[in-house]
C-alpha cells in the first residue's frame, strides 16, 4: 500500500494523510493507491502539509507499517526516548519499529 | 569572555526579527517551504525526522553561566526539556515548533547568543580548543583569534553562498584537541624563531564521504595578516570551488583535485594582491578582543586532593586536565553516562552545570567537540565538593577518553539524513563494556559513531569508528579502525563487510581484545594498531 506522509507546517511534527486531513497517528493514514501524486501537489500548494512524501507500506495488524525503518522511526518518535514517543506507556512498541 | 558590542547586539537583534517576519509569512502560507527552507537554515532552523531542529551556535565552545541558563531554560519553554551538545560544540534542540522560533531567537540575543551560520554554505561557528585560556601546554589563549575570525565572518557579503559548508577551528598548542587538521581551514597558533606569534595556516581537511587531512599550506603568517590570509584562502575556494556536485564542493575536493602546491600558490598571488586592500583590521582590534580574555584572578591554594574517597580519586585521575596554574584544573562533566545518550543534558542538568560555573569556575564554560562540557578554572580545593554534586546529579562519570565516552551523532532516531541509528550502539557499547569490566583495562580508546556517510560522529577519526549503512532498508554498521583527530591525525580504515545492530557490538569486543591480548607497556589501542596493522584483527573479525 502506499501512504502519505509529510510534517505538519507549524509544529513540524511528523503527520499522515487520512483521506481528508493530516493526522498524528499513522493508524489512520490510508491507502492512496494511485493518487499520491495529486494529494501532495494539492495539499503542498495549499500551505496544509511541509514536504509530504509517499511511503510504500505493508498492512500489519490493521495498520500500515512502513517498509522503511525511517519511517516507522518518523511515525513512532525515537527509539532511544520511548518517554518521548507517541505510545509512551506500551513497553512493546520498540517491535514494530525493529 | 568576550561581550557584545553595540554592533554586534544590533546585527543580531536585526537578525532576529527579520526571521521573525519571514516565519510568520510561511505561517501565514504567503511562503512555500522552497523559498522559505534557505531562510530558516541561514538561522539554524532545519527539518529533521520528527519536527523542526535549531542549532544554536556557541562560538569556540566558549559559554557564561548566564547563557547556560538560558538553554536551560529554551529547553525547559519551547522543547522537551533537554537539549543535546553537538560535535561542533553547538547545542541544538530537536523538537521547535516554527511558531516558537522568532521567541526563542529572541531570548537567545538577550544573552549575546544567535543561531546563525550553524547551516548552510556559509563560514559556520569557529570551534577551538576546549581547554583554551586555561590548559598548561597552550602557547597563548586561541580564543581572541577566534573571536576575530568569527567577526570577521559573521555576514561575511562574499562568503554567504559558498559552494558548500566551511569549517574553521583555531588552536594555540601543539597538542590538538580540536581536531584542527580535519577542517576546511585549520590554524594554529604558533611562534616563529625571532620569538613573534604568527598564525600556520592548514587547508583542505575534513571528514564526510571524501576525508582528508588538511595540508600545512602556509607555516607562518604574522598575526597582522591572519585575516588577509584567510580571506585568500577564502577567496580562491570561492572562485573555483566546484559547484556542479555538491559531493566534490567542499575545499578539500579542491585542494586534492589541484595539488597542495597549486592552491598555495593561488593563495598566495591573491594574498599578495589583497595585502595591497587594506582589509586588515587594526591589531588594535585584536588588543580589544584580548582584552576580554584575560586570565580571571587565579590565587594559590591546595595542589593535591585527599584520595581517601576511591570513586573521587578515579574521577579526579580520569576527568580533570591539567591547568596553566598549580593550584587549578580543568573538570570535565561527562554528558555520557553508561547506557546514556551522548551529548544529551537535561534542563535541570544545564541549570546545574551552569550554578556549578559560577560556584568553581569564574563564571565559564566551555562545550568539547567530544560532546562533554568543561569547566576550565576550578580550585583543586574545590574539586571534591564540584564531584559530589557532579555525581548526584549523574553527571560525574569516570570516562574521559575511555571507551564509554563516545561520540554518537543523533542519527536515524532525530537526523533526515541518516541510514541508521547510532545513539542505540553507543548505550550497547558503554553497558557492554562496563558490564565485562574492560573500559578499565582498555585505558584510552576513542570510539566514534555515525549514522552515515556525513560523518557528524568522527567516524573516521575514531581509534574505532563506526558507520551506519542502509542495506536494503536494514541498519548495517561498518567497522573502521586507526583513525585520531589529535596531532597524530590518521584516517581510520575499514575492516570489511559490515555487521547488525548486535553483531557490531560484539566486533567492537572483538577489536577490543586484539589489542588487550597484542599490547605492549604503554601502548594505546591506537599504538597497537598502527604497530600490528589491520590483519590481525581482521583475522579475529572475520576469521
Ligand atoms: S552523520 Fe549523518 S546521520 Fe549523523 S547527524 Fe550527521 S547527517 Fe545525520
Amino acid at each position: 500500500m502506499i501512504i502519505l506522509t509529510g510534517n505538519d507546517l507549524k509544529t513540524g511534527a511528523v503527520v499522515w494523510w487520512d483521506g481528508s486531513d493530516w493526522v498524528l497517528h499513522i493508524e489512520n493514514a490510508i491507502d492512496v493507491g494511485g493518487n499520491a501524486e495529486a494529494v501532495m501537489a494539492r495539499e503542498e500548494s495549499a500551505r496544509r502539509v511541509n514536504v509530504p512524501y509517499a511511503v510504500e507500506a505493508t498492512l500489519t495488524d490493521g495498520v500500515a507499517r512502513p517498509n522503511h525503518i525511517k519511517d516507522r522511526i518518523r511515525a513512532l518518535g525515537p527509539t532511544v526516548r520511548p518517554d518521548l514517543t507517541l505510545k509512551p506507556a506500551d513497553p512493546e512498541i520498540g517491535n514494530w519499529v525493529i | 569572555m568576550y561581550a557584545y558590542d553595540k554592533y554586534d547586539q544590533a546585527m543580531v537583534d536585526a537578525r532576529v526579527e527579520e526571521f521573525r517576519d519571514q516565519a510568520q509569512r510561511r505561517l501565514d502560507g504567503k511562503l512555500s517551504e522552497d523559498q522559505f527552507k534557505p531562510l530558516r537554515l541561514m538561522n539554524g532552523l532545519y527539518l529533521q525526522l520528527h519536527a523542526y531542529m535549531l542549532r544554536v551556535a556557541v562560538p569556540y565552545g566558549t559559554l557564561n553561566s548566564r547563557q547556560m541558563h538560558a538553554l536551560a531554560d529554551i529547553a525547559d519553554k519551547y522543547d522537551r526539556g533537554y537539549g543535546h551538545f553537538t560535535t561542533r560544540q553547538n547545542i541544538q534542540y530537536n523538537w521547535i515548533k516554527l511558531e516558537d522560533a522568532g521567541d526563542i531567537l529572541a531570548d537567545l540575543a538577550a544573552v549575546e547568543m544567535h543561531a546563525i551560520q550553524t547551516s548552510g554554505n556559509c563560514i559556520r561557528n569557529i570551534s577551538s580548543d576546549h581547554f583554551a585560556g586555561a590548559a598548561q601546554d597552550e602557547l597563548v589563549d586561541p580564543r581572541p583569534y577566534a573571536e576575530l575570525l568569527r567577526q570577521w565572518s559573521s555576514f561575511h557579503p562574499e562568503f554567504m553562498y559558498l559552494p558548500r559548508k566551511f569549517k574553521i577551528a583555531v588552536i594555540a598548542s601543539d597538542t590538538d584537541r580540536a581536531a584542527m587538521r580535519l577542517h576546511d581551514i585549520g590554524i594554529q597558533i604558533v611562534k616563529n624563531d625571532a620569538g613573534e606569534l604568527g598564525a600556520s595556516f592548514y587547508v583542505g581537511g575534513g571528514m564526510g564521504r571524501t576525508p582528508m587531512i588538511a595540508p600545512n599550506i602556509r607555516e607562518f603568517v604574522p598575526l597582522d595578516q591572519l585575516i588577509t590570509y584567510s580571506e585568500a584562502c577564502l577567496r580562491v575556494y570561492n572562485r573555483y570551488g566546484r559547484r556542479d556536485n555538491k559531493y566534490k564542493a567542499r575545499i578539500k575536493i579542491l585542494v586534492h583535485e589541484l595539488g597542495a602546491e597549486e592552491y598555495t600558490r593561488q593563495v598566495e598571488e591573491e594574498f599578495a594582491h589583497l595585502l595591497g586592500q587594506g582589509i586588515e583590521p587594526p591589531i588594535a582590534e585584536l588588543g580589544r578582543i584580548k582584552t576580554f580574555f584575560t586570565d580571571p584572578e587565579f590565587a594559590d591554594g591546595a595542589k593535591t586532593v585527599d584520595r581517601s574517597d576511591p570513586d573521587f580519586a578515579l574521577w579526579v585521575d580520569r576527568n580533570t586536565h591539567r591547568h596553566k596554574h598549580d593550584s587549578y584544573v580543568s573538570a570535565v562533566i561527562s554528558l555520557k553516562p553508561v547506557g546514556g545518550i551522548p551529548g544529551d543534558a537535561t534542563a535541570e542538568q544545564m541549570h546545574l552545570m551552569a550554578q556549578l560555573a559560577r560556584d568553581y569556575s569564574f563564571d565559564e564554560l566551555r562545550v568539547m567537540h567530544t560532546q562533554n562540557i568543561v569547566l576550565p578554572h576550578v580550585r583543586i580545593e574545590d574539586l571534591h565538593a564540584l564531584w559530589t554534586a557532579l555525581d548526584e546529579a549523574g553527571l560525574g562519570t569516570p570516562n574521559l577518553d575511555r571507551i564509554g565516552d563516545i561520540i554518537a551523532c543523533p542519527g536515524l532516531d532525530y537526523c533526515s539524513l541518516a541510514n541508521a541509528r547510532s545513539i542505540p550502539l553507543a548505550q550497547k557499547i558503554s553497558q557492554r563494556f562496563t558490564a565485562n569490566g574492560k573500559e578499565d583495562t582498555l585505558g584510552e580508546l576513542k570510539l566514534k559513531i555515525s549514522g552515515c556517510i556525513n560523518a557528524c560522529g568522527h567516524h573516521h577519526a575514531g581509534h574505532i569508528g563506526i558507520l551506519g549503512v542502509d542495506k536494503k532498508g536494514v541498519e548495517n554498521y561498518q567497522l573502521l579502525l586507526g583513525g585520531s583527530e589529535a596531532e597524530d591525525t590518521s584516517l581510520a580504515k575499514i575492516t570489511g563487510p559490515g555487521f547488525s545492530e548486535d553483531g557490531i557490538v560484539d566486533a567492537v569486543e572483538t577489536a577490543a581484545d586484539v589489542y588487550l591480548s597484542q599490547r605492549e607497556d604503554g601502548e594505546r589501542f591506537l599504538d597497537t594498531y598502527r604497530r600490528i596493522g589491520m590483519a590481525p584483527f581482521k583475522e579475529a573479525l572475520y576469521g
